[in-house]
């Protein structure tokens, strides 16, 4: 398994520190929107498929690459490929897609890409991404799920 | 501008809802959905309510149901790779054929006029005819035409001529060559930048209506050889034009579109969750038409709407699903 690595020595980012809870989250009469940095904490930790890293530490996802508008009901996401032509984009992209389709509302409506110019094949995967009848039909596949659910599952 | 009225909203389903279908004299309502089931649903005392559920024939999502022109068969079409048939003739729904062949998720399912043919299509970028004789199905071509996914598939109203809708961002149109009883692909329509979703002829079946990912509606011309207006048709064989592009309007993906045969009214189903109706100009030119929104319903549903069907006879009445897991009934006033 070691030697079929695509990216043998991912460059490692530094985890940003917790996030720290206001008198004002704790209060619960004050309604609390979702904010990038909620959705942000809902992703950064799940699993590279080939790394025993997390996505924030590849620097797969950052805060900054996040946009919510709570009215609109919308999340938008940009990922980055730790290589140009990482075979893994789409399972990543999917593994965002499900834990967001897991955790958040319904009404969310969620749209996941590739940060525009880090792959090669970046139409094709944002357009695969986009389709929720393909990604209902992965979802149905026992093994995809299995695979995807090993990258979402937190560490122990 | 008109309202839409919502008559019922229809629960049964668990999860999304992909698809609603009228039986041909709109005395029942088929759906289905993720939960791998088909219900019907009829009237009773003005509302309507589950008659029948039919489980166990598929052991994935079903995509899309279609009643025979006769109405006595109902066609499913699964992720499971398999259509199957469903007739009614020991007085209760049972699935008495299933058609196999794709190699992966079929996608949508539509009987010819006559109810003589049945086309599928799949995941595995092939469209697949059936011939039907004596309840016995057999595959007579298989078209491998598009270079991707294929998403929809829908016979013209009274001819046997098929179009089909792809994640390629096109629709090609099929005929039988009578000289070597071969389907060829007689036209491409080319003009959508991503995935078209559905489409819809209209009544006589010279036009077409498609929807797509590219948040447009695009109606499309047949012009037969020797066309009035002197459109060139190359081997003698008619060409279809984009006449309009109906943009600004949808703002996320269009999952579905479906023609009016009484009153000509295009409705369509869009990712946020809005049903929007259009009309024809009166004064729009035949080859260069013009369609005006005549009404939006917002928060039709509260997710994405997946599909949208006119009553066949009860001009004004539509059917919707979502992935909210609702069908709902409504009623268009002018």
């Amino acid at each position: 398994m070691e030697d079929s690595f695509e990216n043998i020595n991912p460059k490692l980012y530094k985890k940003i520190d917790e996030r720290k809870i206001t008198a004002e989250d704790e209060d619960e009469d004050i309604v609390d929107e979702f904010d990038a940095r909620e959705i942000f904490d809902l992703i950064r930790n799940i699993n590279d498929p080939e790394h025993p890293l997390t996505l924030e530490e590849l620097n797969v996802v950052e805060q900054s690459l996040i946009e919510i508008d709570n009215k609109a009901s919308t999340v938008h996401i940009k990922f980055t490929p730790t290589i140009p032509h990482c075979s893994m984009a789409t399972l990543i992209g999917l593994s965002i897609r499900v834990q967001l389709l897991r955790v958040l509302p319904s009404r969310f409506k969620v749209s996941v890409e590739i940060t525009p110019g880090t792959h090669i094949s970046e139409a094709a995967v944002n357009k695969q991404l986009a389709d929720k009848e393909r990604i209902a039909a992965a979802l149905e596949n026992n093994h995809l799920l299995e695979v995807i659910n090993q990258c979402i599952g937190i560490k122990c | 501008m008109g309202t839409l009225e919502l008559k019922q909203t229809l629960t049964g389903h668990r999860g999304r809802v992909w698809n609603v279908c009228w039986h041909p004299n709109g005395t029942c309502l088929a759906s289905c959905g993720e939960d791998k089931s088909i219900i019907i649903w009829g009237q009773q005392d003005s509302k309507w309510v589950v008659k029948t559920i039919l489980t166990e024939g598929h052991t994935r999502t079903i995509r899309e149901i279609a009643w025979s022109p006769c109405g006595n068969y109902i066609a499913s079409a699964s992720f499971d790779s398999t259509t199957a048939v469903w007739d009614n003739k020991s007085g209760q729904f049972e699935c008495n054929a299933t058609l196999e062949g794709h190699e992966n998720e079929v996608k949508s399912v539509s009987w010819s006029c006559n109810g003589h043919l049945l086309a599928t299509c799949s995941r595995d970028k092939s469209v697949w005819i059936w011939e039907i004789n004596d309840d016995e199905y057999e595959c007579a071509a298989v078209i491998n035409a598009h270079t991707q996914d294929v998403k929809k598939i829908r016979w013209h109203p009274n001819e046997e001529v098929v179009a089909s809708a792809s994640y390629d961002n096109t629709v090609r149109i099929f005929k039988e060559d009578v000289e070597d009883n071969d389907w060829s692909c007689i036209d491409i329509l080319s003009s959508h930048t991503s995935t078209v979703w559905s489409l819809a002829w209209n009544k006589e079946g010279n036009r077409i209506a498609t929807c797509s990912d590219d948040q447009t509606v695009k109606i499309w011309q047949e012009y037969k050889p020797d066309n009035e207006p002197g459109i060139v048709t190359p081997k003698n064989k008619s060409v279809w034009k984009c006449v309009c592009t109906i943009t600004g309007y949808h703002t996320r993906t269009i999952y579905d579109i479906d023609w009016c045969k009484t009153t000509g009214l295009l409705v369509t189903a869009c990712g946020d969750d809005i049903i929007r109706i259009f009309k024809e100009d009166s004064d729009s030119d035949p080859h260069q038409p013009s369609f005006s929104m005549v009404c939006s319903m917002g928060t039709a549903h509260v997710q994405d709407v997946n599909c949208v069907q006119w009553h066949p006879t009860v001009p004004g009445q539509l059917a919707s699903a979502s992935d909210d897991g609702l069908v709902k009934i409504w009623f268009y006033n002018e």
